[in-house]
């Protein structure tokens, strides 16, 4: 038997006026609602963050950028700094020789002056010391001339008188 | 004991297996209870019909449901009425073993408007229900109209159903349900269908707007998916600048293929106006298709219904139509660069595939929603057509067969899964192409 049944009638492929009634509104109404409530905001979300992790990874890039330029400018002012200490090192070195060389020479000339000085000390101690001698050896000379002239003159009472006035009148002066 | 965790699932699908396989034989067997009610073989007279007396030879799972009304008797199983039965929509919504009672609103030109739940019809065996309200009753689900002004507009009951024979348009015998109250019949007409010559049915005495079976299913998805996707935006709000988690990882994925694949390579910089629309065709199907194949649970179909996926497309063809430039419409009705006679054939050929394209979008939906879920019923009405013609299913070919079905439907709802994702793309997509088609701007060779 093939009989059908009055519901084996193929309903599904009957529209309903209701159903399509109903259809409309709930799409519309799910249309509406997911566009301003879901799907907008979402949209907007993932677009966001989209535009974000962009410009994150933009950002990091310049950043990468930025510390290379940064490295290198260190790297210039490192090597500006070296090439200044280097520079110091040498003027400090020059100025050292030349202070010694100053010393030295400010050395020399003191010792030089020295020297003339105790040269000069010397001529004068030596010539002073001549002069004590000459004075010694004339002082002695007149003693030894006064004892013999003493001793000659003793018998003699006219020279010894004559001598005496001699000294007298040198003492006056 | 140590169990680790990252097995769980391995064993908890087999068992999930298991359980579908135990359950499923004495439910399917239910379903084929009821069924055999379905394939009725009316080989008595109809005064036979009209006598409250019963068969004696009741099979064994006769609750008497029927009240006084004469048993149907069991006839041969029909497997594409099952299938036809369940595929269709209803005015009852059984989850399981529960029948939930849904508002009707009805407009008949003699009665007007009538608003009731349909669950004042009485939803008994087979959701038929046997009382009539306003002259509407409850048939396999379906409210259906007395077509006689005589039939008392009260709540009255017994009412019990039989059928008739009638000859259609065509000239062909076709049996047409009847409703019998106090001895006498009555003719029961089905609610009109829009377009009527074109699919069969037609203007009836009254129109059905009520909030159905595949209604409540889009309301249920409406509101479930409002729930879903307003939770995601507010993550995305309370996240900001974060990895995805938890609910939006699950839709991001989803919302980034067809934003990123279907609507910025067919609509170019026009994609972010035309994304809410595209968005809603594909969540609102998909939603559907996946809320139709969860066994149990009402079997709605919306999508195997040409009434939505109508509504779909036409929705489709008026965003095509109000997007659609000057160059397009020159295109169609006025191809530039081809010979005037060439025109003469083109511009009705491109007129036509200005209606076919939202034609074939509401066909596709409709044909792979529906045809999987046949298969499937198909499948299942194996135990019945292998079991003594559904008498009694607890027999050796019957649960040879049962084995089978399970092994095959299981598959078959693999598939289904696979159409689910695959019909909603589709539509998308093409819908994705035809606006696309409606704003190209044109090119200067």
């Amino acid at each position: 038997m093939f009989d059908m049944l009055f519901l084996a009638e193929f309903t599904v492929l009957r529209p309903n006026l209701g159903l399509i009634f109903w259809t409309t509104v709930i799409f519309l109404l799910f249309w509406g609602l997911m566009a301003k409530f879901a799907f907008g905001p979402i949209k907007d979300a993932l677009k966001k963050r989209d535009g974000d992790i962009a410009d994150a990874l933009a950002e990091a890039q310049k950043a990468k950028e930025e510390m290379a330029s940064l490295n290198a400018k260190n790297e210039a002012l490192l090597a500006e700094a070296r090439e200044e200490r280097s520079k110091m090192m040498k003027e400090a070195k020059e100025t050292k020789d030349q202070i010694i060389a100053e010393a030295k020479q400010k050395a020399n000339e003191e010792a030089k002056r020295i020297v003339s000085n105790a040269k000069a000390e010397i001529d004068t101690q030596k010539t002073a010391a001549l002069l004590e001698v000459k004075n010694q050896a004339g002082m002695m000379a007149i003693t030894i001339a006064e004892k013999i002239i003493r001793k000659e003159l003793k018998g003699n009472p006219e020279q010894e008188s004559f001598a005496n006035s001699l000294v007298d009148e040198m003492n006056l002066n | 004991m140590n169990i680790n965790l990252k097995y769980i699932p391995n064993v908890i699908l087999p068992l999930l297996f298991a359980a579908f396989c135990l359950v499923s034989l004495p439910a399917f067997s239910q379903t084929g209870h009821n069924h055999d009610h379905s394939g009725h073989n009316h080989n008595h007279d109809k005064g036979h019909q009209q006598q409250p007396a019963r068969d004696k030879d009741t099979h064994p799972a006769d609750h008497g449901d029927h009240g006084p009304c004469p048993h149907e008797e069991v006839g041969q199983f029909d497997a594409g009425a099952t299938a036809f039965h369940h595929i269709a929509d209803a005015n009852v919504y059984s989850i399981g073993p529960l029948s939930i009672p849904l508002p009707c609103i009805l407009y008949s030109k003699d009665d007007g408007v009538a608003m009731f739940s349909s669950g004042k019809l009485g939803i008994g065996h087979h959701q038929t229900g046997h009382k009539a309200y306003k002259g509407y009753v409850l048939y396999h689900g379906n409210i259906m109209r007395v077509n006689d002004n005589s039939f008392p507009k009260d709540l009255v009951e017994p009412v019990c159903f039989g059928y008739k024979m009638k000859k259609d348009a065509k000239g062909h015998d076709k049996k047409v349900p009847t409703a019998i109250y106090h001895g006498k019949t009555y003719d029961l007409d089905a609610n009109s269908t829009f377009l009527g010559s074109l699919v069969g049915g037609g203007i009836t005495s009254f129109h059905d707007f009520s909030i159905t079976k595949n209604v409540m299913s889009m309301i249920l998805m409406l509101l479930f998916c409002l729930w879903l996707f307003t939770a995601v935006a507010r993550s995305y709000k309370r996240r900001e600048g974060q990895a995805p988690s938890g609910l939006q990882s699950l839709i991001e994925p989803v919302f980034v293929f067809i934003q990123d694949e279907v609507a910025k390579p067919f609509l170019g910089p026009k994609w972010e106006k035309y994304l809410p629309f595209l968005m809603s065709l594909f969540f609102f199907i998909l939603a559907l298709n996946l809320f139709g194949q969860i066994p149990f649970f009402g079997g709605s179909n919306p999508t195997g219904n040409i009434s939505v996926t109508f509504v779909l497309a036409i929705i489709t063809f008026l965003v095509v139509s109000f997007s659609g430039n000057a160059h397009y419409w020159e295109h169609v009705f006025w191809m530039p660069g081809v010979p005037a006679w060439v025109k003469t054939i083109l511009t009705p050929v491109e007129v036509m595939g200005l209606f076919i394209k939202p034609l074939t979008l509401m066909l596709r939906l409709f044909a792979n929603i529906t045809a999987g879920h046949i298969v499937i019923s198909i499948f299942v009405s194996l135990i019945f057509i292998f079991g003594n013609d559904g008498a009694t299913v607890y027999t050796g070919k019957a649960l040879g067969a049962s084995v089978a079905s399970i092994l095959l439907g299981l598959f078959m709802m693999a598939i289904e899964l696979l159409v689910a994702f695959l019909q909603a793309f589709v539509f998308t997509i093409l819908t994705a192409s035809y606006i696309g088609a409606a704003v190209e701007e044109p090119h200067h060779h």
